[in-house]
Parts: structure tokens; sequence; C-alpha cells
């Protein structure tokens, strides 16, 4: 397996994009990325989308999006795995160079989710549920994330703040990216008093519907560095791990167990623990989520991620800053994009380009994506070079 | 076809009906072809317990489509025997709800099919 950099990132302002087409979305940051990477061609594409086909009655992305492109007749393979497509296409095109088939390889991921109402958004999300054994019965992605809050209030005492500080300081985050869909500041009060979705979550613990799409080029890192216009960053780990379809069937209610498992594979990968991370863009769907997966990731003790997240320790200026883009809490949640975004941030970070959110000389960032009630997981860990 | 889809899962929606592999005794539900614990293919049917306890809960406030008439309604975690499963809890106090708490499941109808107008029933959990 060769080593593999990351040399060009793309992304576009996130939000409802009534104006733009799913094909359009999509290729806006892949010309970015092209343009950022300095490259005249890519060989092939990875790209996650969760549910063109529920959102805007398209498949065939692989032929679509090359094609509006303008880099057919190049190979293309849509990637599917819920939230997590992103990540996974990520972890494919990584796969593809690292493997020598492919030198230069563009990895996206987009999702158009606006042009169904709420709850044609919410019936297509459910589709990433067990459908007989857990939408059947009425729950919804908030309730199913819900019953994980409930069961690790009641196992580790974590309260309704702590959740509530998860999004304070995202939202905060979220003010010094320009790209984010909710660029605003909220208080603990406010999402203390913002409506109910399902006890104990409340609209502000949950990340919005939105259009949008990232792209990363990848290529060896022996032609990163001959090659790369802005700088690069080098991928030293992927880890992917499942996990049973419906929450229900889990041991623990309370911990995410593929992101755990997916975490112990990457940080093997690269010789380092989660002490050596100096920060980490994580799968914040949900508050709670966040909660449970800095504690999947070994950054916090099991039932001291709530604590953490009150104390401020996951802050920008905290030990252990998650989420420096706002996450999917105030950056927006285009399922299929999100694994994607999550790179660029890290990449950004690690080439000092982040702009007024550029955290202090990182050197290690992590990026933890996940599908569903975290049926499926990825984690991936890169570094400045 | 939706009709189809609800008919095949009558014996576990209407009747509980689990799969006990024959090796070594792990209960799925619903079951399936091979047991990820001992790789066995052999299922003999079992029913689950009509009583047991709930593990987590919450009350749906945002439903999704199909259910808007029911909102709000609970929804928990139940663990039945050794199985696990999601069901709604109802004819209960929302306050009431808590880990622990032990109920009973009922045969109810949980949603009607959209286009169709096919009547699904299926479990229910009350308090018990
Ligand atoms: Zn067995």
């Amino acid at each position: 397996m060769r080593d593999v950099a990351v040399i060009g990132v793309g992304i576009n302002k996130w939000g409802e994009l009534w104006d733009k087409s799913l094909r359009d979305v999509f290729v806006e940051p892949a010309l970015k990325a092209i343009d950022d990477a300095g490259v005249d061609h890519i060989d092939a594409m990875y790209v996650g989308c969760m549910s063109s086909g529920l959102f805007v009655a398209q498949e065939h992305l692989s032929s679509l999006l090359t094609d509006y492109l303008g880099m057919g007749p190049i190979p293309c393979c849509r990637v599917e795995s819920a939230c997590a497509s992103g990540g996974l296409a990520f972890r494919q095109a990584y796969i593809d160079v690292a493997s020598g088939a492919n030198d230069i390889v563009l990895a996206g991921g987009v999702e158009k989710m606006t042009d169904v109402d709420g709850g044609g958004a919410t019936y297509a999300l459910a589709t990433a549920a067990d459908q007989e054994y857990e939408a059947f019965n009425g729950v919804t992605f908030p309730g199913l994330y819900a019953l994980m809050a409930t069961a690790h209030m009641h196992k580790y005492g974590t309260t309704r703040e702590q959740l509530a500080h998860v999004a304070v300081k995202n939202h905060a985050n979220g003010v010094l990216n320009p790209e984010a869909q909710f660029p605003m500041e909220v208080t603990v009060e406010q999402v203390l008093n913002s409506v109910l979705v399902a006890d104990p979550l409340r609209l502000l613990d949950c990340s919005p519907i939105t259009d949008g799409a990232a792209a990363v080029i990848l290529c060896p890192l022996d032609m990163a560095k001959k090659i790369a216009k802005n700088g690069a960053a080098k991928i030293v780990a992927s880890g992917h791990s499942t996990d049973t379809i419906a929450f229900h069937s889990r041991k623990d209610l309370t911990e995410i167990a593929s992101t755990q498992r997916a975490a112990e594979k990457a940080y093997k990968m690269a010789g380092v623990g989660p002490n050596d991370i100096d920060f980490a863009e994580v799968h914040d769907c949900f508050t709670i989520a966040e909660i449970c997966v800095t504690e999947a990731l070994g950054f916090f003790e099991k039932g001291h991620g709530g604590k953490a997240a009150e104390a401020g320790e996951t802050a920008r200026d905290g030990k252990m800053p998650i989420n420096p883009s706002g996450g999917l809490k105030s950056k927006g949640h285009p399922v299929g994009a999100t694994g994607i975004a999550q790179i660029h941030e890290v990449v950004q970070q690690l080439r000092g380009n982040a702009g007024k959110r550029q955290l202090k000389n990182p050197k290690r960032g992590l990026a933890q994506n996940m599908g569903g009630s975290g049926g499926s997981s990825l984690v991936h860990i890169l570094e400045a070079i | 076809m939706f009709a189809a889809r609800h008919w095949r899962e009558i014996p576990r929606r209407y009747r509980m009906e689990a799969g006990k592999c024959t090796t070594c005794g792990k209960v799925f539900f619903p079951s399936r072809l091979i047991c990820d614990a001992c790789k066995n293919k052999e299922f003999e049917t079992v029913t689950l317990p009509d009583e047991g306890e709930i593990l987590t809960y919450t009350v749906i406030r945002t439903p999704p489509s199909g259910f808007e008439d029911e909102a709000p309604y609970a929804v928990g975690i139940v663990k039945l025997g050794d199985v696990q499963l999601l069901t709604q809890i109802v004819d209960c106090e929302f306050d009431k709800l808590a880990v622990g708490g032990k109920v009973r499941v009922e045969f109810r109808r949980i949603q009607e099919s959209g286009k169709s107008g096919i009547l699904c029933y299926g479990y229910k959990c009350v308090p018990a």
C-alpha cells in the first residue's frame, strides 16, 4: 500500500439551496477542490450520497456527476452507508490510491434534501433505520437518539444542560465558518426552551436539513510533495466498522460500538492513541451523539462526555477541540456530504488554511462519521506534512 | 408491494414469534437464517414472553408521516425475555414512564398504509 495525501478541498455555502439542482450543488465544490489541488485531470471518483432516489428521484449518480463535472468518461462509484456515505466514499478513494490502481482521485459527497417537504425528508432519513422493526412502529431519528439520551442520562447522570452545551459550543464555532448553514450563537436557555422533538431532545439538539456538497482530492504522498499547490495532509489511518441495523439490538444503549471499533483500528494503524489527537470533527447529528462519540473515541471516559462538554474541554480553546467547523449542528447536515466536509475541515486546519477558526498549529486531526444510529462508522486520522 | 411486505411479517407482528438457535440458544426477533454467535443455521420457533421491562424511552412529538394523528406518543426499548425490541408504550402517563418500568405486550393497530389503505396491526406495550 502506498502512502496517500489530500492535496485539494472544496465546499460551497450550505443551506436551503432552492435555486440549485443536485448536480450543480455537487459540481461547484468539486471544481473548487480540483482547482485547490492544482491538477488538470482526475483518474476516478467516489461520491457519497445517501438517498438521491428518495430526495430528488435520481439514481445513477456515477454517470450524472462525472457528466456534469466534465470528467466523463472516467470511472465513478456512488457510495451509500446512510449518513456515513461521505466518510465511506473517502475510505474507498483512499484504498483506490493506496492500492496503486489510480493516482489522482476525487472523493465527494452530496445531498439535496429540500426538494421534498419535512415529512418526505423524515421518511427518507428513516430508511437508515430498520424499516420493519423500528420505523414501522413510529420511531424517528430524533426518537432513536432520544432513546440513547434517556439511557445515558439514567446510567451516567448526564444532564439536560450538558446536552445543551454541545449545541452552544458548536454554534459558537460555526459563527466563524462562512460556509455554515446556521452561523449564529445560541444560549443554553434557548436550547432548553426550544420545542420538544423527542424527549429529552429539543429542536436545538438536532442537526438541520441541508442541501450541500463537498469534495477532496487524493493522490500518492510522493506525488503530493511535488504537485500540491496549497499544501497537503497525509492520511495516516482509516478505520471502518459496522453494527446491528436496529438500535434496540445493541448490548449497551449508551455507547456507539461501531465508532469505538473503527477508532481502535485507526489508532492501531496510525500507531497513536486518543491523547495524540489535537482536534476532531465528529458526527454530532444530535447533541447526545457528540457526547457518546467523544467517549467512543477515547477522548473521555465512558459517562464523562457530558461533563467534558459542560466544562469547556471540547471548545476551540479546550484541551480537545471538537467540531471547530461548527459540526453538523451549525454547519448543516446534507447527509452524504457530511463525511467529506469533515475531511475538508481537518485538512484546512492541518494546512493552516482555516481562516478565523484556525486552531493553533494542530499536527494531527481525526474525523468520525457514522450512519443511522451507529450501524456503520468511519474514523480517519490525518497529519500535517 | 406493501401488502406482501406487511403480510410476510405477520408471524412476528401478530404472534411475537422469534427464532431460537438450536445450537447455542440465542433468541432472535425477527428470526434469521444464520446465528451470529455460533453460525448455526437451524432455529426453532419460540414465542416471546408477554411481559417485560423498559430499558429506555422517549416521547415522539414530531411524528413521521402516517403517525400524525397519534402524536405525542411514547416509544421505548423493552426487554422481553432474552430479546430487546422497540415498541410504542401506550395507555400510559408520560411522566410515569421510567427505566425499569414493567410492561405487558398487547395486540394493537400500528398504522394505516398510505395509498393502499391496509390496516397494519402489531405489538405495543402498556404499563403492567
Ligand atoms: Zn447460535
